[in-house]
Formats: C-alpha cells, structure tokens, sequence
C-alpha cells in the first residue's frame, strides 16, 4: 500500500492533529478553577482551529493544488473548491467557539467544555469525509459521524428537559432518514453493482433511469433533505432548534447545513450527472424548494420564540441555498457557496446576539426583545444588520449572495422558480422586520437590562459584521470561489454522452 | 504608481474615522486630521502627476494611459462591472484640481468653521466627498463613474443641508438632490442602453487615437450598436449628456445650483464651483473619442445649450444682489463655456482626432482647470466677507478695501482673471474657447465674445459693490469689519499665484491634447485682441457705473427698464415654472390618481396577502404537532409524494 496517500487527505489528518491535541489537553487540564491546573478555556482550541484553517488553505491560494486528486482507489477524492468549502466550515465553527465561550463558563458547563469541542469537531471530521467521500460507504460514515455527535450536542444540557427532549427527537428522525438513505444506497447498488461514485456514474449506462435508480436517487435526496431542513423533511427542526442550547443551534443551522448541501450538489453532478437525472432531480428540486421557502415562510411569520423563529427562518434560506443545485451548473456551485458563506456570518451574527441575550437575561422571546435599543443599542444594530442581511437587503452581504443564486437559477432555465422565490423574499422581510421593529420601535416597560458581553463574544459578533458588510461589497470572495467551481457541461444536461 | 490607491483610500478612511469618532474628537483634532490627511493625498497626486508627464511618451507622441488596479467587481457573464483606477491626461489633471482645491477649502474652513456645531461632521464629509470625486475621475469604466457619481450627489447633498436647522438649507439639498437625481435617470438609461449594444462599460485602457485603424475604446464592440442602427450610440451618449446637464448645471436643469450656495461657503468653493459642478464636462470628455466617432452632428446639441446656458446666466448674474448668487450664476456661466469648447470640436481629416479641429478639447479643459482655481479663490474670498459682515447682501457691504486688503488684492487678481485680462490664467483658457468657437461658426464665437464681456462686466459690478462704494455705516458702527485670520487668507494667496502663473507658466497642450500628443498652444493675434479689448472696455463701464459712491446710471437704468430689471433679477422665473409644472400639472393631474390606486389597489392586495397569509399558517400550524411519529409519517408520505411526482 502506497502510505503517501494519506497525504492528500491533509485537512482531515491536520483536524485529528487538533483533536488529538484538544483530547489530551482536556486530560491535564480542567474546567474548575479552584482545582490549579489552569483554566481550559476558549482560546487553546480557537488558536489550533484557526491554524488548521491556515495551513489547509494558503496553499490553496495558488494554483498548486487546482487540479482534483482520489486516493485509497478512488474512495477519497478531493478537489480545490472542497478546501474552501471546508474552510468556510472551520470559520463557521472557529465563531461557534468563540460564541460558545460565556455559555460553557457556566457552573453547570465548566466540567463539560472539553467535551463540547470535542464533539463538535467530531461532526466537523465526519463533515469532512462527507464532502471529499467517492464511494457511498465513505459518504454514509462521514454522514453517521457528523450526525450522532450532534444528537449529543443537542442535549448537551441533559437536565433541561427540552434540551433532552430535542436530542432525543433529532436522533430519532436521524436514524430514520439514515434508514432510508442506506436502503436508497442499497437500490443505487442493485441497479449497478458498485458503491464507487465514478463506477456508478459509467454503470448507469446499462441500468440508466429505471424506476430502481430514480428511487435511489430519491431516497439519496430524502437523506441530505434531512440534515438540511428542507420541507418535507423538516418537522423536526423547530423542536430541535427550540430544545438546543442557542450555540448549538447556530452549529446546527449553519455548518451541518451547510455541508450537506454542498455536498449534495457534488454528489449529484457526479453520479446523476445523466441528462434523465437530471431533468428528474430538477423536477423533484422545484417542488422542494417552492415547499421550502413558502411553508417555513408562513410558520415564520407566526412565532413567538426566536429560536424556533430562526428555525423557520433557516429552513427558508435552505430553499434558497438549494436554488444553487438546479442543473448543477459552475455558476449554481459558485452561487451555493458564496450564499453558503454569507448566510453563514448573517445567521451566526444573529444566533450570537441571541445567545448573548440569553446568557444574560434567560430570555428567547419576541416580546423580551422590545425596546432592546433602548438599552443595548451596538447589539440591536448589529442583530440590524445581520437581519437585513438574511432578507437580503443591500447593500448587505445577504442581496448579493441571493442575486447570485437566483440569477444561477435563471442561467439554468427557471425563472418561475426565481419568481416564486423573489415573492417569498418579500414575504421573509416582513418577519424579520418585525423583530427590528420590536427592537426599534416597541416600547417595553422591563426591557432587557443593559449587559456588557465577554471579548470572545465580541470577537465573534465583529467576525460576523465584517463578513455582512463586506463579504457583499468586496467581489473578491465570490470571485475566488467562482475561479475554482465546477458543474455540469452543456453537454451532460442535454442528453448526449450518457450511455443510453 | 501602486501608491495611487492610497490617494482614494486615505480620505475614506478619515471620513470612517471622522464620522464614526464625531464628537469624541476636540474640534482641533478632527479638522487637523482631516487636513493632514488631504495634505498627504495632495502630495501624492502631485508626485503622481509629476511621474506620469515626465515618464517618455509613446510613439505617437502621447502618454501612456496607466492601470494601477482594475478589479471584477461584479461578474454578470459577458458584462462585468469593474472598479479600479485609471491614469490618463485628463484624469491626473484633475487629480491635481481635486486635491488642491480640496485641500485649500480644508484649511479655509479651519477659520471659517470655526467654533460651528457639528465641526467634526463637517470634516467627515468633506473626506467622504473628496474620496467620492476622485474616485469619479479615475475610474476605468462608465458604471464606476457612475456610482462615484452618485457618491458625490449624496456628499453634496449633505453638505448643502448642513445647517439643518435651517429651513432653507434643507429645501436646497433636497432640490439639488431631486434635480441631479432626475438627470441622473438619464445618464443611467444611457449607461445600460451603451452596455446593452456595446459589451462593455469600459472606457478603452489604450489612448483613443485612430492611428492605424485602433477605433477608440478598442474594447467596445459597437457592431451590435452599428447593426441595431446609427441612432442607438448617439442616443445613449445624449442621454449621458443630460446627466452631466444636471451635475454641470446646464439649462434647464440649472435650478438646484444657487440654492446650493445655502451651504457653508468653502463648500461651495469646493463642490459648487471647482469640482463637482465639472464632472458633465468631464464626463463629456472622457467619453470624447465616442463622440467624435459615432455622435458628431449631435454634438451641436451640446454646444447650444451651452450657448444659451452662458447667456442666460450671465444675464441673470447682472442683476444678482446676493454675492454668492452673483458667483453661482457666474460658475453657471463659465461651466457653459467648457460645454461650448467640447461641443465645438470637430473630427480631423478622415474622422480622425486633430489637434487643431478639435483644439475645443483643450481648451475645455484648460479652462477647467484655471476656472476651478479662481473660481475657489473667488468663493473663499466672498467667504472672507460674509464672515466680516455676516450677510450675503452687497448693499450692505461697501468700501471693504481698506479693511480687509488681502482678500481685496487676491478678489481683483481673480476677477481680472474671470474677466480675461492678460496676463492672468483665465484670458489664455477663454481666448482658446473663443478661438474654438470661431472656427466652429461665427455667430457661436461673437456670442461668446458678447457673453465674455458679460462677464467682466458683472464680475466687477461685483468687485466694486463690495470694495468700493460708500461705507456702510450701521454696520461699522456695530464691529469695524476686519481681516480674516490667516488659515483664511492663506488659501487666499495660494490661489491667486497660481492664478497669476499657471496661464504662461505652463504650456497645458503640451500635457492634455485631443489626440494626446504634444500641442503648442498658439494666441490668435486678432482674436486676443478682440477679446481684451471688449473686456477692457465692459470692466470700464462697470467701473463708470459702480465704482463711484452713488450710482444714478444704475438705478436710472433699473428705472427705465423696470421689467427686464425685474425678470433678470427673478432669474426669468424659473424656479415658478418648475413649481407650476411639478405641482400644479404632475402633483395634481399624475400623481393623485396613481396615489389613490396604491392606496386602494396596491395596498389593498398585499393586505390581502396578508390576511391570507395569517389564515393559512394558522390552517396548517396543526402540522407541527411536537409527535415524533408524526414527523416520521409526514417524512415518508413526502417521500412517496416526490417519487410519484418524480417517475410520472
């Protein structure tokens, strides 16, 4: 065996270093600070995260590594536009980190930090293999890895009985998605007699777009549907996100999201890349996405509770986020990714301020929001700014990423989609207006004390602001992104080349 | 010439810094943070400029045109927008403007301001608006120009409103907001119309000359544009034209210019006078090779308005009581000449760029560049007397000459310049204009010579109003008006040397040409002479008429012809035709039914979505019922739904 393989696995191999590292730290350190062996706080793994992150993408800067590479006989295969989509990722978590920070000082959470990170790098490692899988196995263990630590997660603060509750209801439907994704993968096996993505891509010839292969494909979507909440799979999320601790639930709605649906649109282009699966899996998105946006749109406008708002919220962003998948074009990956990205910071600014909110007061609800201007005007304005974002209001961030995923969807031939959508995109600036008026406007006999946050909160909360004003403004990222997508050809969406 | 994105860079950063610290600064700190930054943006510039006219020339005999930077800024397939920065003649040239103007008003404003509320906003925005104008003139494509176009829209607009306590300032931003708004429709009808045919919203990086079969703007590919018909180019530039006719102050959109001067004064010397006004001319120039090659005939429309615009103008300057209003209508006016000279350039042989047939080219710019500084010297020194006197009204100004003697010597140096007087700066960019003018048509150059005598003529009207005359007794008797302080009159006498040099000092042909090769600039004896002696003979009967103590042939005249005394003075009522056309025709006859159908009809479907909206949620909550079970059913049911939809 050629050991030298193992080589282009690095992101993965540096992120087992970093938890390696963390796994050990936790041994000799501890959380309490009465016990003198020092404080095991935030920065050890933010600093090792954000090195990790470093490392794997300078290189990538260059032209070095552009081209795709698969090793351990095509089981791993990893392309420029992954390193970046799992930088995103490191991002996302290094802010999940730093807003983690006040909720684990707590006295019941002080004993219980090592674990956090640990388990939330575990979901990043199985996310990892996920993206970068070639053969179906690969894919579901990176998918089972990212998952069951999440379940975990969720109920990370067990003796709440909604935290237990919401594990407890995440594993439950996990495993039954999990259920029908293996048997999907099980029929994509019996029309091809092979679980490698590049076999499975050139056996299609024989078996192509029979019923068996659409189910596989169907059951295959039904299990990335899951992990990212989309309509109708998505009744679990609002329970889930409720239940969870608010940092957890940024996690959740953020980066599992987020690689699930970049990985679903690697795995499509690359083994339904045949012109019938295409056409069916356009057909199946257009319904899912329409579901998506407009159903989380009506349950949003309803809610009282800002986390499962945010759930509802976040469902509707994954219609959008999905728009990028249509036709699996270059542009659609470009668009998915910078959409990923600038929800990301949007959507972690928000939970960060909810989550400050909470730390201080206990308070999740609309109503506690009234007033909050008056008496924390920096945290209402940048809760401002990332709301406007998510509705995608320019000169924000938010305006460009959708810009870019509905005009992707245009170029790939659905402008009633866009429409739809477009229509919905007003629909979803209404509620969020309405917790800026709430902030604004609402006048509030006991509105929220003033507070002062925590540096590692305000680190986070500047990260996210940055992101939102400049993501937009500056072409750089999205050009970046755009150098290194890859899609479909004309040529595969238009029935030719497909062994039928 | 990497160090030019700084030149953009540092006035934004000070305006964040400046607007987002306000009044956590002292008053000192911000302004001098302010001028210490313009300072070293002034600096750059003039090293930029000095290592771009002394690099070699190229072949051609032109300079190079250089791209430090130029970024996608916006990918939209084959159209893109870009932003970065741009050094060509013309763009260095104003460089030089922008920043030494800007730089002047920065330190005037440090006396002039002085003890003003809102001392740091005040600086903030005059950062925002020099990064806004530079980054006008030194973009790479049409889009770019246009969005720093509207950055310099905004800027103005908060300075006009600065006194926002003010009613009359508020009313005067907002209507210079509208106006150049309105025109600025255009000029985006017609960026969109040029990308739409073109493919591009670039201005051609290669110097526009024909030589050798290069068309200008060697990326525009007007194939499409020439196919669609000949009328689709000229179109989109006249629409662009309108813009500039907004930002210039061109007939009939003139209006918003002198209810601008309601801004502090070094404003208007700054944005109402030097910079901003120019950007129409500018834009005209930049899109210069475009115009000649595709527009030719419609290039009279230019110079028409532009005619009439300097007529009308001066004509109202003439019977102005206000000082400032005077130096608005005359900024009008002297924006109208450069109009004029662009408009009267004439393709060369072969529709070719010539020197001499398009000797209107330099000229334009030439003036542009003499006009910006004795314009801004003019303004700041009527800046010097209204902090003297506290009012803009000359009758009660008067025999200031005694009193305030700088900025009597720098205000006749820039009124002699107006005027066209040798050898100061303003009689050698006029005689090219008038020189252009008369190889273009005969009647356009004697109306322009009538419009220069004009000129002198209430350019010193002005002049001996406030220095000469009698006394004004009630107000001595109150404070012995006095000299300002020298933060003031330094940008005084600065601008006025230059005033005195730059006219023979410098050869400008030989930097900024039509064609871009070297030009010599020659004087048309007969010409000259016309000219001067015309304004000699105009500044003698202003001096008959004003410069005595009573003035009985004024008010004899203002007598005889009550009437026209009367309408100039209104200024032909203008504003009132607006008022009547926007209220009484489009607010009453458009805009109320249109009001009532969005009320009623608009408003009441989204209400209705609304309300539908509401109902369905509430019809559907029951979906998310907390069961588990439930959430598995509906996932399978989903499922078999989508494989239906799916195989059939």
């Amino acid at each position: 065996m050629d050991y030298s393989q193992f080589l282009t696995m690095h992101a993965e191999l540096s992120l087992l270093v970093v938890i390696t590292i963390l796994f050990i730290a936790d041994l000799f350190m501890c959380g309490d600070k009465k016990c003198g062996k020092g404080v095991y706080n935030t920065c050890l793994p933010v600093v090792l995260l954000t090195l990790h992150t470093v490392l794997n993408l300078c290189p990538c800067c260059g032209q070095c590594c552009s081209e795709s590479v698969s090793a351990f006989g095509g089981m791993y295969q990893h392309t420029a536009m992954m390193t970046v989509m799992k930088s995103v990722l490191n991002v996302g978590t290094i802010i999940v980190f730093l807003m983690a920070h006040k909720w684990l000082s707590r006295e019941e959470n002080l004993i219980k930090q090592g674990e956090f990170y640990l388990l939330t790098l575990f979901t990043l490692f199985g996310m990892y293999l996920m993206i970068s899988s070639g053969h179906f196995l690969v894919f579901f263990i990176g998918l089972e890895t990212a998952s069951i630590p999440l379940a975990a997660l969720v109920a990370f603060d067990k003796q709440r009985y909604e935290s237990a509750e919401a594990g407890a209801k995440f594993i439950l439907i996990a495993l039954f998605s999990s259920g029908l994704l293996l048997y999907g993968i099980s029929m994509i096996y019996g029309a091809t007699g092979t679980l490698y993505f590049d076999e499975v891509m050139q056996h299609w010839g024989t078996n192509g777009n029979a019923n068996i292969a659409v189910l596989g494909l169907l059951l295959f979507i039904t299990g990335m549907g899951f992990k990212i909440s989309l309509v109708p799979f998505h009744l679990w999320t609002a329970d889930t996100y409720e239940g969870a601790p608010t940092v957890v639930t940024g996690y959740l709605s953020v980066i599992s999201k987020g690689a699930a649906a970049f990985t679903l649109l690697t795995v499509l282009i690359k083994v339904f890349a045949c012109c019938a699966f295409v056409a069916t899996w356009d057909w199946a998105f257009f319904w899912i996405i329409v579901a998506s946006i407009t159903i989380a749109n009506l349950f949003a406008v309803r809610q009282k509770n800002l986390k499962r708002f945010m759930a509802f919220s976040a469902i509707s962003q994954a219609g959008y986020l999905i728009l990028g998948v249509m036709d699996g074009t270059a542009q659609g990956m470009t668009a998915l990714v910078f959409y990923l990205l600038v929800y990301m910071v949007a959507n972690l600014g928000a939970f960060a301020v909810i989550s400050v909110v909470e730390q201080s007061s206990g308070k999740v609800g609309m109503d506690d929001y009234n007033g909050l201007y008056h008496t924390n005007p920096k945290l209402a304005f940048l809760m401002t700014l990332c709301l406007f974002s998510l509705a995608g209001i320019p000169p924000f961030a938010g305006f460009f990423s959708k810009f870019f995923v509905f005009m992707a969807a245009f170029n790939a031939g659905h402008p009633w989609l866009v429409l739809i959508a477009l229509i919905n995109t007003v629909i979803s600036l209404y509620y969020y207006l309405l917790i800026v008026k709430a902030m604004y406007i609402q006048p509030n006999e006991t509105p929220i004390a003033c507070f002062k946050s925590d540096g590692y909160t305000r680190v986070a909360l500047a990260l996210c602001t940055l992101g939102v004003v400049v993501l937009g403004i500056c072409g750089v990222a999205y050009n970046h992104i755009d150098a290194l997508s890859y899609g479909l050809d004309t040529v595969a969406r238009c029935c030719q080349g497909c062994g039928q | 010439m990497e160090h030019t994105l700084l030149i953009l860079l540092l006035p934004f950063l000070s305006f964040l810094f400046l607007g987002l610290m306000d009044s956590k600064l002292s008053h000192r700190v911000s302004g001098l943070i302010g001028t210490t930054v313009l300072g070293v943006v002034a600096a750059l510039s003039y090293y930029t400029a000095w290592q771009y006219f002394t690099a070699d020339r190229l072949a051609d005999g032109t300079f190079a045109t250089l791209v430090p930077y130029n970024a996608t800024w916006l990918p939209l397939g084959a159209l893109h927008f870009d932003m970065g920065i741009m050094l060509d003649p013309i763009s260095v040239m104003m460089l030089i403007v922008i920043s030494t103007v800007s730089l002047m008003v920065h330190i005037y404003s440090f006396g002039y301001m002085h003890g003003e509320r809102g001392f740091q906003r005040y600086y903030a925005f005059l950062s925002l608006f020099t990064m806004s104008m530079l980054g006008l003139v030194v973009a790479t494509n049409i889009f770019q120009m246009y969005l720093f176009w509207e950055l310099v829209g905004v800027s103005s607009y908060l300075l006009i409103g600065f006194y926002y306590t003010m009613p009359a300032a508020i009313a005067a931003s907002k209507k210079a907001f509208i106006v150049t708004r309105f025109a600025d429709m255009f000029f985006l009808v017609g960026i969109l119309i040029f990308g739409y045919y073109t493919s591009s919203f670039s201005f051609d990086f290669a110097h526009p000359v024909y030589a050798d079969g290069v068309t200008p703007f060697a990326s525009v590919d007007t194939a499409k544009a020439v196919a669609a018909g000949g009328f689709i180019l000229p179109t989109a530039l006249v629409l662009m034209f309108i813009g500039g006719a907004g930002k210039s102050a061109m007939f009939p959109l003139h209006i918003w210019l002198p209810d601008a001067m309601e801004g502090p004064t070094p404003v208007s010397a700054l944005i109402h006078a030097a910079t901003m006004v120019v950007a129409g001319v500018y834009q005209i120039a930049r899109m210069f090779p475009m115009w000649i090659a595709y527009a030719p005939e419609q290039m009279s429309i230019v110079v028409w308005i532009g005619v009439f615009t300097a007529f009308y103008a001066a004509a109202v300057a003439c019977a102005q009581s206000d000082i400032k209003r005077v130096l608005a209508f005359s900024t009008i006016s002297q924006i109208a000449f450069m109009m004029v000279a662009l408009g009267v350039c004439m393709p060369g042989h072969e529709a070719l760029i010539d020197n001499h047939a398009s000797l209107g080219y330099m000229a334009s710019m030439f003036h542009l560049f003499t006009h910006a500084m004795f314009k801004a010297c003019l303004f700041l020194g009527a800046g010097c007397i209204i902090h003297a006197v506290h009012s803009n009204e000359m009758s009660t100004m008067g025999g200031l000459r005694k009193y305030m003697p700088i900025t009597h010597i720098t205000f006749l140096i820039s009124c002699l310049a107006i005027a066209g007087i040798p050898p100061f700066s303003g009689f050698f960019s006029k005689d090219e204009i008038l020189t252009a003018c008369m190889h273009y048509s005969p009647i356009c150059g004697w109306i322009m010579t009538g419009v220069a005598a004009m000129t002198a003529f209430y350019m010193f009207r002005l002049y001996y109003g406030i220095f000469w005359g009698t006394e004004n007794k009630a107000l001595h008797a109150a404070h012995t008006p006095h000299e300002a302080p020298w933060t003031m009159t330094l940008p005084l006498i600065i601008l006025s040397l230059i005033t005195i040099t730059c006219g023979w000092a410098v050869n400008f042909g030989s930097f900024v040409s039509a064609s871009g090769a070297d030009y010599q600039i020659h004087l048309d004896p007969s010409i000259a002479t016309t000219s001067v002696v015309i304004a000699v003979a105009a500044i003698l009967v202003a001096t008959w008429m004003y410069a005595r103590e009573s003035q009985p042939v004024a008010v004899d005249l203002k007598e005889k012809f009550p009437r026209l005394h009367r309408w100039a003075y209104k200024r032909f009522y203008m504003d009132e035709v607006y008022q009547y056309i926007t209220h009484r025709i489009i607010f009453a006859h458009i805009s109320t039914p249109i009001a009532w159908f969005d009320r009623h009809v608009i408003d009441g479907f989204f209400d209705f979505l609304a309300w539908g909206t509401h109902k369905l949620s509430e019809k559907i909550r029951g979906l998310q019922s907390g069961n588990v079970q439930w959430y598995a059913f509906v996932f399978l049911l989903g499922t078999i739904l989508l494989y239906i939809i799916m195989v059939l």
